[in-house]
């Protein structure tokens, strides 16, 4: 996984709440069996038209916006489904940092684990920080994870929030797998244990 | 830990899965039972072989496909005509084999949507951590087991470790009480809920739901409201095992047996939450709340009696709001002030791991008996699992909805999401008992309305919105 540490880039405003994951990546696209190559499907019916030409006023088909790298959102981003091809889709377009009031449970954690920083703020920042992204390239948002602050183009800082152990990860782009696999021991001892409290549990190969 | 503070069910279940907790409060939990299917899998084993891993645990584990699978004609892999879901559903074949993962075939009976086949062959328990990566995951909360959706890098990290990072969740109650009125079903329970705290209500939160309209629920309704929390925001919805919750999991074919099964029961009876137990967030309802119905919106929050009206979006102050509620009924093709029961409907889908059960069907065919399907209406009943096909032939069920005009299915997701070949078109409407009406989650341009499957059965013979209360 890529680390993240800090970024400074166009940010597209998307100012709308609830944005779920069909509206992300709709389902038939979901039928692969790879994690790259979502990127061109990303928003698509906020992105294309049936015949598949670009809808000119979404913001992704605007310059300097096809560039983007971070997106501002509204209440309740990436509601939905539970599927990781949402987070997919948005790293394969570019994304690696989206700034929202809110997010749904299961996006959120499945961006940490993709390398993209999900950025909680209060609506009125959202607010500021989508008006500072419709100036499109003359305004280059910073987002610094080791310091947790947002950077505005006046150069404000905005301070936010993040779990410690996430941090750490983003910051290292480590993995989880190999992190819980150092707590081997503790996983066997928790089995072995379990093994007598609660024998009485069947396995998927009892039927 | 007889002294200990009150705990409620979900603190119980959780405390006795905790591997480690980590210096800033996130838990190494251990998972008991992970569910897989083709869709979210694929890059999971993917990454395992990547990194040259193995699983931890593959006797805890077990894989069907069901989101790709046609549900007429031939129901083989090699047969299914879209190249990516036949590469998908043969992705896991080849997959389950390679890393030793118990498989449910799709010609086995036994072969369903992944919610409704674990709590049908017993894989889902009281009292045991289960995951799959499919956000209704929490269906089978309804039995008191801590079930929830987790994403393609969890589903391998549970391969991998056979336990999930995860960080505490708060406790919230939804407590429902009063007699449900005639014709209102598990379906407008959930759905007045999720109408009543918004579609982002139980983010952060383990919902338990409480009070005497969710326990009188048979087995099927459970699963039902546990089915939709998601829907509300929340990964997880919990219902206290009870006598109904031990007498339906008895004897299935993956449950405990025996000197097991006595332990497993001892076990059981102590997970339900303690009095005086904590609880962040409350909410209150009543039965009084609870219409039969039908959502118009583009979100199931957005809900309202059958006999209620479109609503207005100049009430609305907010504007961002407003604007985001004219766009919705413009794509809904609806007006402010329409009733409901005026609403023409041109697809009703009967089905999904909402409402696929035997008892959903029974409750769709009570209504379509002796009646007929309106012109111009197509109307599918689609089975959740090949037992509960078998079950519904076995009870006649089949010839009153094929008599009465509607299409009987093999079971699979179906039109629930446009990713096998039954979708909606655009424009279409349809009457659905499945759990999302997001835009184009049926088929592009499809336009969906939640409601309960005798709902559904009522629309498709009147060829509109129509009061079930009316057909007795
Ligand atoms: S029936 Fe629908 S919601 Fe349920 S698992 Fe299948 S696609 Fe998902």
């Amino acid at each position: 996984m890529e680390p993240f540490t800090k970024l400074t880039g166009i940010a597209a405003p998307l100012p709308m709440q609830n944005i779920d994951t069909d509206k992300i990546i709709p389902a038939r696209f979901l039928k692969t069996i790879k994690r790259s190559g979502l990127g061109v499907h990303l928003f698509d019916p906020l992105r294309f038209n049936k015949d598949g030409s670009e809808k000119p006023e979404f913001v992704l088909n605007q310059e300097p916006y096809r560039k983007a790298e971070i997106i501002v959102a509204f209440e309740n981003f990436g509601c939905g489904s539970s599927r990781e091809h949402a987070p997919w889709a948005l790293l394969d377009f570019g994304i690696r940092c989206i700034i929202a009031p809110d997010f749904a449970d299961i996006f959120f954690n499945n961006s940490f684990k993709n390398g993209i920083l999900p950025v909680r703020l209060p609506r009125e920042v959202c607010d500021q920080l989508v008006e500072d992204a419709k100036m499109g390239g003359n305004a280059r948002i910073t987002v610094d994870l080791e310091r947790q602050v947002v950077v505005r183009p006046n150069g404000e800082e905005i301070h936010f929030e993040i779990d410690a152990f996430r941090k750490h990860l983003l910051l290292n782009g480590l993995d989880d797998i190999g992190q819980t696999l150092q707590h081997g021991t503790a996983i066997d001892t928790y089995e072995a244990q379990q093994k007598q409290d609660r024998s009485w549990m069947p396995t998927t190969t009892a039927a | 830990m007889s002294a200990s503070k009150p705990r409620t069910l979900f603190d119980k279940i959780w405390d006795a899965h905790v591997v480690e907790r980590l210096p800033d409060g996130t838990c190494i939990l251990y998972i008991d039972r992970h569910l897989l299917h083709e869709v979210t899998s694929p890059q999971a084993f993917e990454g395992l072989r990547a990194a040259g891993r193995k699983l931890r645990r593959p006797d805890l584990h077990i894989a069907v496909a069901d989101h790709n699978i046609p549900t007429v004609g031939s129901r083989v892999p090699e047969d299914i005509k879209e190249e990516d879901s036949r590469i998908q559903v043969q992705t896991l074949e080849k997959n389950v084999v390679e890393f030793g993962v118990p498989y449910i075939p799709i010609l086995d009976k036994r072969q369903g949507i992944v919610h409704i086949i674990g709590p049908e062959l017993g894989l889902s328990l009281p009292g045991t951590t289960l995951v799959c990566g499919d956000s209704h995951t929490s269906t089978h909360g309804a039995l008191g087991s801590l079930a929830f959706g987790i994403g393609t890098s969890e589903v391998e990290h549970v391969m991998a470790t056979q336990t999930l990072l995860q960080a505490p969740q708060k406790n919230m109650r939804i407590d429902v009480t009063g007699t449900l009125g005639l014709g209102c079903t598990a379906k407008d329970v959930v759905l007045a809920i999720i109408g009543k705290i918004t579609t982002a209500g139980g983010n952060g939160h383990v919902i338990e739901y409480t009070g005497d309209t969710i326990t009188n629920l048979d087995m099927a309704g459970r699963m039902t409201v546990s089915n939709m929390t998601i829907e509300a925001g929340a990964r997880a919805g919990l219902i206290a095992p009870d006598q109904r919750t031990f007498d339906y999991v008895k004897g299935r074919d993956f449950a405990p047996k025996g000197e097991a099964w006595d332990k497993a029961l001892a076990y059981w009876k102590t997970l339900p939450t303690d009095p005086g137990a904590h609880y962040d967030t409350n909410v209150f309802m009543t039965s009084a709340e609870i219409a039969p119905m039908v959502t118009w919106g583009t979100t199931p929050g957005q809900v309202i009696p059958v006999t209620g009206v479109v609503p207005d979006p100049m009430l609305i102050e907010d504007e961002g709001k407003r604007s985001q509620h004219l766009r919705m009924l413009e794509y809904m093709g609806l007006t402010p002030g329409q009733h409901m029961t005026d609403v023409k409907v041109d697809v009703i889908f009967i089905g999904s791991c909402t409402n696929g059960r035997i008892e959903d069907i029974r409750a769709a065919a009570h209504v379509a008996k002796g009646r007929k399907v309106a012109d111009g209406v197509q109307a599918l009943v689609v089975p959740g699992s090949g037992l509960v096909k078998a079950q519904a032939e076995a009870d006649g069920l089949d010839r009153i909805l094929l008599e009465a005009g509607f299409e009987w299915r093999d079971p699979c997701c179906s039109m629930c999401l446009g990713m096998n070949p039954d979708k909606i078109t655009a424009g279409q409407r349809c009457a659905s008992t499945s759990n999302r009406n997001f835009e184009g989650r049926q088929g592009i341009g499809g336009r969906t309305h939640l409601v309960s499957p005798a709902m559904a059965a009522a629309a498709a013979v009147t060829g509109r919105f129509a009061d079930v209360r009316q057909f007795g």
